[in-house]
């Protein structure tokens, strides 16, 4: 008898709900720890990304409507879903070269992550916005809004921990997200992306993409529906992405390559991940008979 | 207001012929030209200085150039003043006096201490308030009853809020704790010129930072008056730096290497420029940029109180507000009603001198402006909108504009895309809900948003939907220093007032 022959997997990327290629068909190579090919990953394309916003802006006002105990328990599922598909993830993870252990510890701190912001999406309302007493007889209160469309810049480092938490403070509050994967290790985003379809989070609410930084970033910086930038870059990204993002008055949350990010430390997360990318509404009425 | 004098001669009233709509059959006061003011001008000494120099480090100081400026009265074109031209070697200077001062002192002082020296500013404020209302309104054009009831009073009252919080910083963020940044470096518009620097610099200094301010090139003079305040209240030398000049100047200012944070006020044009300056540079940046706030009337709404709403929306300042309520949304079937009450109310406004306290619409702050309002509404005009001027007549000197309404305007017409910042309304209709939400956020800007409807419901779903971040209902131009404002989208970031406002001015720890 024969052997059976494995099906390997062909990597698609996770954009508006469905599994797509590049609309360029150009694909990069990707080789296992050991030197030995494993799949071709999409090497998206400035229109790849474009199309994304797009997906992103369809999805972007009913996924800002649904209720902060919605948006919590579809987190919720989307963390035990890569609980229940830890070993898959983990495998994902060595793929790029990790240790079996450091993998491991990646992937549970990853579902810890959205488990926190998961409890985030109907109390940081509470502490963000507030009544004010202002002195004339008006009632007059502050809530927050999603900022819009976030683009998200993972790290090369840690490609599954620091891209979700770079992305699960921009969907606590209701924002959509199009993000670029680690060049280097850009196969857990697309794992990623089969876990997120199967996590009730609607279909263009998050949107992974695979591909060149370079070519990408200016995209990113420019593209007009894109509200706000989140993530690591280094200072000649930073001066670029600041100097096109002043077109459209983007909001920029940029961390820094030359530093170190302990991804895994509570620091990592928190109130202030989500305030960075919402927007404060101040309303106004008088009180009156 | 010249309203509430009118009320007074109701006999007068005569009540139109009623016509097919009933809203439209209500009483209206006639007043033509029954009689005259009086003039009632505001007599106060301001206590005004031949020339003003930089405020730095605590010391009134000559420029290094040597050179000075004239400063105006937009009502009469007659100087007032020479101010001096700071170079960027007198913004270094203020810089390095800023971060002396926060490395010695003001960055070490308890908030408790801190908070007292800007109590004293908010006491010393309202001690002089009838002299700083007389110098913003002679410096800015402004209506005296406009400085003396809003301006300088919520100048005073940033400051009594923001001194309150200087040892309650721990309650600013929860969960973390805050730091001052260091220096803060400010740039602020002629439009509001006191009221903006207590903007600025009431959170910087509750917060702990020190502040290089620059106030805007035509209204200097409350700017520089406010350091013999600072002086008075013996604030630490080098706290507060007042450099005073053009553009030049606000580069250098916004520029300058010690400067851990801006903070801009200004045109949007200015703000991306500003940010494209230092996209090289760690600076935290706060903008407040420009505005085309839509001031949106339901069929539903009282219209009477609607329309005094859309004269304070847009006349408000001469219209020189960047959430001035510039474009009116009119449900179609109140419509030709709003206009007309609207077009009456106009009649009435008292244009003039700013000194004169029954004067509702002053001088345009300069020539310049008043030379882009003018240009933007022959552009109305060419583009096919109709306007309605008030026949009030202008005085002879000085730069004013006529309170005016441009109806039948499309979204495509300039006059409805671009800010004016002016006495200048544009009026659009609209049938359904969504299409007023459809047409109010078809702009790039998103500052603020008025609306007006009797329907509670309504009323949240619209500060929803609207992208703004101020939405007055049933209320227009409001402000206090307990509530945030600033702008969605290309209006900028960051907001000024309230805990959001303050947090704005600290670093995370």
């Amino acid at each position: 008898m024969n052997p059976r022959l494995p099906i390997t997997k062909t990597p698609k990327c996770y954009v508006g709900g469905a599994f797509i290629r590049s609309e360029s068909g150009r694909v990069t190579p990707l080789h296992d720890a050991s030197g030995a090919f494993f799949a071709n990953i999409p090497q998206c394309t400035r229109k790849d990304l474009r199309n994304a916003v797009e997906a992103a802006a369809k999805s972007g006002s009913g996924w800002a409507k649904r209720s902060a105990y919605n948006r919590g328990q579809i987190i919720y599922r989307l963390a035990e879903m890569i609980e229940a598909r830890s070993a898959e993830m983990i495998e994902a993870l060595q793929v790029g070269g990790q240790p079996s252990a450091r993998a491991k510890t990646e992937v549970a701190a990853t579902v810890d992550r959205l488990i926190h912001y998961a409890g985030w999406t109907d109390k940081y309302e509470q502490l963000l916005g507030n009544v004010n007493p202002v002195s004339s007889p008006h009632f007059n209160f502050t809530v927050t809004e999603p900022t819009g469309i976030v683009g998200v810049l993972a790290p090369e480092d840690a490609p599954l921990l620091a891209l979700v938490s770079l992305i699960a403070p921009a969907i606590t509050s209701g924002n959509t997200v199009v993000a670029l994967a680690s060049t280097s290790q850009p196969y857990p985003s697309i794992a990623l992306g089969e876990m997120l379809a199967t996590s009730d989070l609607p279909g263009g609410v998050v949107n992974l993409l695979t591909g060149f930084r370079a070519e990408l970033l200016p995209t990113f910086a420019t593209h007009a529906h894109i509200r706000a930038i989140s993530g690591v870059a280094n200072a000649d990204e930073r001066k670029a992405i600041k100097l096109a993002a002043a077109d459209s008055v983007k909001r920029v949350h940029l961390l820094k390559t030359e530093e170190t990010h302990d991804w895994f430390a509570d620091s990592a997360q928190g109130l202030y991940e989500i305030r960075d990318l919402v927007e404060f509404k101040t309303t106004w009425h008088p009180i009156g008979a | 207001m010249a309203a509430k004098t009118h009320k007074r001669q109701n006999s007068r009233a005569t009540a139109r012929p009623s016509v097919a709509q009933p809203r439209k059959s209500s009483r209206e006061l006639i007043f033509g030209d029954l009689w005259e003011f009086d003039p009632a001008p505001e007599t106060a000494d301001p206590k005004l200085k031949p020339r003003y120099d930089l405020f730095i480090n605590g010391e009134f100081t000559a420029p290094k150039s040597g050179k000075y400026f004239p400063t105006i009265n937009p009502a009469t074109e007659q100087k007032i003043a020479d101010i001096a031209l700071a170079s960027p070697a007198d913004v270094d200077t203020a810089y390095q006096a800023a971060q002396r001062a926060f490395d010695s002192v003001w960055g070490k002082m308890p908030g408790r201490e801190r908070g007292k020296y800007i109590y004293r500013i908010a006491r010393l404020l309202q001690d002089h308030a009838r002299e700083f209302a007389i110098a913003e309104t002679m410096n800015g054009g402004k209506p005296i009853k406009e400085s003396r009831d809003f301006d300088v009073p919520m100048a005073a009252a940033h400051f009594f809020y923001h001194a309150g919080w200087a040892d309650k910083l721990e309650y600013v963020a929860p969960g973390r704790s805050v730091k001052p940044l260091g220096v803060v470096g400010q740039v602020i518009p002629w439009n509001f010129p006191l009221l903006m620097m207590a903007w600025k610099i009431a959170p910087a200094l509750a917060m702990g930072n020190c502040v290089v301010i620059k106030p805007a090139e035509t209204t200097s003079i409350t700017a520089l008056k406010f350091g013999e305040i600072l002086q008075e209240a013996g604030l630490p030398p080098g706290v507060v730096n007042i450099v005073s000049g053009a553009g030049e100047t606000g580069a250098a200012v916004m520029n300058h290497p010690l400067a851990a944070k801006v903070a801009f006020t200004g045109s949007t044009e200015v703000g991306k420029i500003i940010m494209r300056s230092l996209a090289g540079t760690d600076k935290k940046m706060t903008m407040e940029l420009g505005g085309k706030a839509a001031n949106i009337v339901f069929d539903d709404a009282p219209l009477d109180q609607a329309v005094e709403g859309i004269v304070n929306g847009i006349f408000f300042n001469q219209g020189h507000v960047c959430c001035a309520g510039s474009r009116l949304l009119v449900q179609e079937g109140v419509a030709e009603a709003v206009l007309a009450k609207l077009k009456n109310r106009i009649k009435v406004l008292r244009v003039g001198d700013p000194l004169d306290k029954n004067t509702d619409v002053g001088a345009i702050n300069s020539k310049e402006q008043l030379g882009k309002i003018r240009e933007l509404v022959d552009s109305g005009v060419k583009e096919g909108a109709e306007l309605y001027q008030s026949p009030c007549r202008l005085p002879a000197k000085g730069f004013f504009f006529k309170p005016s309404v441009f109806s039948n305007v499309t979204m495509s017409h300039r006059i409805a895309r671009e800010e004016i910042f002016g006495p200048v309304l544009s009026v659009l209709t609209f049938r359904t809900v969504d299409e007023a939400i459809e047409k109010a956020n078809n702009t790039p800007y998103g500052l603020s948003a008025g609306v007006w409807t009797d329907k509670g419901s309504r009323i949240l779903k619209m500060s929803v939907e609207l992208k703004a971040g101020v939405v007055w209902a049933n209320t227009y131009n409001k402000f206090d220093p307990t509530s945030p404002f600033g702008g969605y989208k290309e209006s900028g970031f960051g907001r000024e007032g309230g805990r959001q406002g303050l947090l704005d001015y600290g670093k995370l720890i």
